[in-house]
C-alpha cells in the first residue's frame, strides 16, 4: 500500500505474455493462486523485496518480478494478482489467467489456503489442465493447525501428481522445501505425473474431436484439450489472448469452425446448451475437488471459525456495525494527531537549529549572500517545513493504516457500506478503492482494477481523489489544530476535537463520493450496478513489529526522497519568484496579485491558489509553499511552531472562513500529478483524465464559494 | 425451491438451480456455486443488504439481486 518506487515500476512482460529474461539459464517461476492466500508474502520472503500484502482479496493488481538463487541456479519469481479460476471475470484476473496459460514460466507455484482448500483446489485442477510443471504450496498451515484442520499432504501430492509443500510463509516455514521442489521441477529432476480432469463421457468424446484437429494446427507447446474446452466455452477475452499467443485465429480455420458447430449440435441433443457447457465443465471440476478434499482433509473441530463469526456479528451488526467503523477510523486519526505532535516539534526545533548553523557555516565559507539565501531560505527551509510538518503524521498514519489492512477489517467495511454504493449505482468494492485512496490516490486508482465492470470502475476512478490521501492529512490536521481545536482548548480535549473535525471532513468526502457517483450514474455513465461478490477473509493478527518497522522505514524514506525531489526545486522557484523584481515588484507578487481576485471569490487568496498549483506534483508541499510565500513578503524570519505559524497566517488575512475553505479545497481539488498520470494510464483516455481533474476542482470551487459567500453575508 | 436472498439467517440450504446468465453466472461458478452446493446463511450487513454466506469454506457476501438468482432448498 502506498506509492513507492517499486509499485509504480515498469510493466515486465511483453505483448506475448513473456517475462523478459536476462540470460538463458534463468528459470521463470510464477506465483498463482486464489486471492489473499499469501502469494505476495511468499514472493517477499523469497526475493527479499517488499510487495505490498494485505488481508483482503485483490491486494495485488499488477505483476511484480523478483529474483532469488537456489544452489547457484537463478530464478525469476513473478507475483501475479489472485484469481479464483481460469474463467476469469475481472481485468486483474485476466492478467493472471493469460500469464498462467500463455506465459513462459518454467514452473507455476500454486499457492493455496490451507483453511479453505476445497475452493482453492478448483484453481489447482484448472491449472493442472494447462501444465504439469506445477508445485502446489499449501500456505497458512499455521492457521489451519489452530483451527484443527488436518491435511494429508502426501496423499494430496499423490492424487494431484505434483509436489505439495506445506508452508507458513509469514514465518518462512516450509519455504526451503518449496524452493527445492521448484528447482527440481524446473530442471526436470522430478517429472510430474500431473492430473487429468475427467469430464462426463459425452463431453470427453466430443472434446476429443476438436483436440485431434488442434493437435495438428498448434505447433506451440500448450495443452490442446484445454484449448478445445476453452474454444467451446466461447470465452471472448480468452479467445483474444489465444490469438495473440498463437499469432493466428483458430476460429478462422474452416475445419475448426465446422467441428465446433458439429460438437455444439451434438451436445445440444444431450441438453447441454451453450451456457450449460461451462456449467458442466465447472461442475465436473468442482465434484473432483470435493472428492479430493474429502480424501485429504479432516476437520477435527467443525466449528473452527466460530471466533470469526462472533467478531463479524459485532462488526457488521445493525446497531454497532457502522458506528464501530467510524470510531475505529477516528481512533486512527486521534493516534496520528497526538502521536505526530511531539516528533513534529522536535524535528522543527532541530531543523531550524541546523538552519542557523548552516547560515553561519556558509558565511564562514564566504558564500555570496544571495547564494546562501537561495540555498538556506529557499531550498533548505522548504525541505525543513515538509519534513517537520508533513512527515510525522504521514509516518504515523501509514503504519496504523497498514495494520488495519492486515487485520481483515477492510472487506467488512465494504460489506457494511455496500448498500449505499448500490443506491449510488456504484460497485461495492469502490469503498475498498477509496480506503486505498486514503493511503495514496494513485494506488487507489490502480486498485480500481478489482472492479470488473468498466462503468463502475470509471466511477471509482473519477471520484477516488475525493478521499484525502496521506499527503493531505497533515495539511488538514495542521489547519484544524491552528484554527479550531488548538484555539479553543488545549491538551487531550484539543486532540479529541481535532479528531472529530477530521472525521467529519472524511465523512463529507464519503458522502460527496456517493453523491457524485450517483450523479455520474445518472448522466455520463448511465447504467445499472453489476453483480459482485465479496469475500470476507478470516481475521488475522497483524505482524505489528514487522509492519511498523517496514512501513515507517519505507514510508519515511520515500517521503524524504520525494520531499527532496519536489520540495527542493519548489523552494528554489518560490525564492526566485519572491526575489526577482520586475518594475519594482517581485514575480511572486505579480502572480499572487493576479490570482487574488479568484482566490478571494472562493474564500482563499492568491497565494493559496498558487500553492495548490505548485503543489500539483505533490500535495505535501502546499502548506510549505504558503508559508514560504508569506514569509518572503513579510519579515518574520523565525518560525518554529504552529502558534507562530498561525500568527503568520492571520497576519496575512486568514480567518476561520479561510481555514474552512482551505480544508475544503484541500479535500476537493485536482488530483496530484502522479494520480493524474495513473488515471491516464488506467483509463487510457485523456477525456476521462481531464474529467477526473475538473470534477473535484469544480466541486471544491463551488463549495468554497458557497462557504465564503455565506460567511460574507453573516459577517457583513 | 426458494431464492437464496429470502432464506432466513442461520439456515442451511442446498443449491438447486442458477438463473443468472453470462458474467454473473461465471462469477457464481468461480466461487464454486453449482448445483448441489451447500450454503449457510451467516449474517446481514447493517442496512440489510448484502448478506454473507458460507460457501465451500469461505465467507462470501452477495447482493440480494445476485442471491435471488440462486434457487435453493432449505435443509435445516
Ligand atoms: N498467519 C499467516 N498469515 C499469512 C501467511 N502468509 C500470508 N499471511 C497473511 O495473509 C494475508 C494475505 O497475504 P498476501 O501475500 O497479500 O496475499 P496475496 O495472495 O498476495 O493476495 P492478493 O494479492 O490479494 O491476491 C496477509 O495479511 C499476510 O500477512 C502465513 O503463512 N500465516
Ligand atoms: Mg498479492
Amino acid at each position: 500500500m502506498g506509492l513507492t518506487n517499486k509499485s509504480t515500476g515498469l510493466s515486465l512482460i511483453n505483448d506475448n505474455f513473456e517475462v523478459i529474461k536476462f540470460s538463458n539459464n534463468e528459470k521463470i517461476i510464477t506465483l498463482a493462486g486464489n486471492p489473499n492466500v499469501g502469494k505476495s508474502t511468499v514472493f517477499n520472503e523469497l526475493t527479499g523485496l517488499n510487495q505490498h500484502t494485505g488481508n483482503w482479496p485483490g491486494k495485488t493488481v499488477e505483476n511484480a518480478k523478483g529474483f532469488y538463487k537456489y544452489n547457484d541456479n537463478n530464478f525469476i519469481l513473478v507475483d501475479i494478482p489472485g484469481t479464483y479460476s481460469l474463467i476469469s471475470s475481472s481485468l486483474e484476473e485476466e492478467v493472471a489467467r493469460d500469464f498462467i496459460c500463455f506465459g513462459n514460466s518454467d514452473t507455476i507455484i500454486i499457492v493455496t489456503d490451507a483453511t479453505c482448500l476445497e475452493r482453492n483446489l478448483n484453481l489447482v485442477l484448472q491449472v493442472l489442465e494447462v501444465t504439469k510443471k506445477v508445485v502446489v504450496c499449501v500456505n497458512l498451515v499455521d492457521e489451519a493447525k489452530k483451527r484443527k484442520i488436518k491435511i494429508d499432504f502426501d496423499k494430496l501430492s499423490n492424487i494431484l501428481g505434483v509436489p505439495v509443500i506445506a508452508t507458513s510463509a509469514r514465518s518462512r516455514k516450509g519455504l526451503d522445501k518449496l524452493v527445492k521442489s521448484v528447482n527440481d521441477v524446473s530442471f526436470g529432476v522430478v517429472k510430474n505425473k500431473g492430473y487429468e480432469i475427467k469430464y462426463s463421457d459425452i463431453i470427453e468424446s466430443e472434446v476429443k474431436k476438436l483436440t485431434n484437429i488442434l493437435d495438428s494446427l498448434i505447433k506451440k507447446d500448450i495443452n490442446t484439450k484445454f484449448i478445445s474446452i476453452k474454444l467451446l466455452d466461447m470465452d471472448d477475452t480468452f479467445h483474444d489472448s489465444l490469438n495473440q499467443f498463437l499469432g493466428f485465429d483458430l476460429m478462422e480455420n474452416e475445419e475448426v469452425k465446422n467441428v465446433i458447430n458439429d460438437i455444439k449440435n451434438n451436445l445440444e441433443q444431450y441438453d447441454i446448451k451453450n451456457y450449460l457447457f461451462r456449467d458442466e465443465i465447472v461442475s465436473s471440476i468442482i465434484q473432483e475437488c470435493e472428492k479430493i478434499y474429502s480424501e485429504c482433509v479432516v476437520l477435527e473441530n467443525k466449528k473452527y471459525n466460530e471466533k470469526d463469526r462472533k467478531i463479524d456479528k459485532i462488526l457488521t451488526s445493525k446497531i454497532t456495525g457502522i458506528p464501530i467503523m467510524i470510531i475505529l477510523f477516528a481512533f486512527l486519526f486521534w493516534l496520528t494527531i497526538t502521536g505526530a505532535n511531539y516528533p513534529s516539534e522536535i524535528l522543527s526545533k532541530f531543523l531550524f537549529w541546523i538552519q542557523d548553523k548552516l547560515i553561519l557555516g556558509l558565511n564562514f565559507l564566504h558564500f555570496p549572500d544571495w547564494l546562501t539565501n537561495v540555498l538556506v531560505m529557499g531550498i533548505y527551509r522548504t525541505l525543513a517545513w515538509v519534513i517537520s510538518v508533513m512527515l510525522p503524521p504521514m509516518a504515523i498514519f501509514f503504519p496504523l493504516f497498514t495494520l488495519m489492512e492486515d487485520s481483515g477489517f477492510l472487506p467488512r467495511i465494504a460489506f457494511n457500506l455496500d448498500k449505499f454504493f448500490k443506491k449510488a449505482k456504484a460497485h461495492g468494492k469502490q469503498s475498498l478503492t477509496m480506503i486505498m485512496g486514503i493511503g495514496c490516490n494513485a494506488c487507489g486508482v490502480v486498485g480500481c482494477r478489482i472492479i470488473d465492470s468498466p462503468r463502475e470502475r470509471l466511477i471509482a476512478t473519477l471520484t477516488n481523489s475525493f478521499m484525502p490521501c496521506n499527503g493531505r492529512y497533515p495539511t488538514l490536521i495542521a489547519i484544524i489544530t491552528m484554527f479550531f481545536s488548538g484555539v479553543v482548548v488545549s491538551g487531550i480535549t484539543s486532540s479529541i476535537l481535532s479528531t472529530i473535525l477530521l472525521t467529519l471532513i472524511i465523512l463529507l468526502a464519503v458522502i460527496m463520493t456517493l453523491f457524485i457517483s450517483k450523479l455520474l450514474s445518472k448522466t455520463l455513465l448511465k447504467g445499472i450496478p453489476s453483480s459482485f461478490s465479496l469475500e470476507l477473509p478470516p481475521y488475522r493478527k497483524p505482524q505489528i513489529g514487522k509492519v511498523l518497522i517496514r512501513s515507517i522505514l519505507d514510508r519515511t524514506l520515500f517521503v524524504l526522497g520525494r520531499a527532496i525531489v519536489i520540495a527542493a526545486p519548489a523552494g528554489l522557484i518560490i525564492w526566485c519568484m519572491a526575489n526577482i523584481n520586475i518594475y519594482g515588484s517581485s514575480i511572486l507578487s505579480y502572480c499572487t496579485n493576479f490570482l487574488d481576485p479568484f482566490g478571494e471569490l472562493i474564500g482563499l487568496d492568491g497565494t493559496i491558489i498558487m500553492a495548490f498549483i505548485l503543489g500539483f506534483p505533490a500535495n505535501e508541499i502546499v502548506i510549505p509553499i504558503i508559508i514560504m510565500s508569506y514569509m518572503a513578503t513579510g519579515n518574520i524570519v523565525d518560525l518554529s511552531d504552529l502558534n507562530m505559524l498561525r500568527d503568520l497566517l492571520v497576519n496575512n488575512g486568514w480567518t476561520i472562513t479561510t481555514a474552512i475553505c482551505m480544508m475544503l479545497f484541500c479535500v476537493f481539488h485536482f488530483p496530484c500529478g502522479t494520480t493524474c498520470l495513473t488515471i491516464k494510464k488506467e483509463t487510457g483516455s485523456l477525456k476521462w483524465t481531464v474529467l477526473a481533474f475538473l470534477l473535484p476542482t469544480l466541486i471544491g470551487i463551488i463549495l468554497c464559494f458557497l462557504v465564503s459567500s455565506i460567511s460574507k453575508l453573516l459577517f457583513m | 425451491m426458494e431464492n437464496l436472498n429470502k432464506v432466513p439467517i442461520g439456515k442451511k440450504c442446498i443449491v438447486k438451480d442458477l438463473t443468472s446468465s453470462k458474467k454473473e453466472r461465471r462469477r457464481m461458478l468461480d466461487l464454486g456455486i453449482v448445483k448441489n452446493t451447500n450454503i449457510e446463511v451467516l449474517y446481514k450487513s447493517p442496512v440489510g443488504d448484502p448478506i454473507a454466506y458460507f460457501i465451500r469454506g469461505a465467507v462470501i457476501a452477495l447482493r440480494s439481486e445476485d442471491a435471488s438468482k440462486i434457487l435453493v432448498d432449505i435443509i435445516d
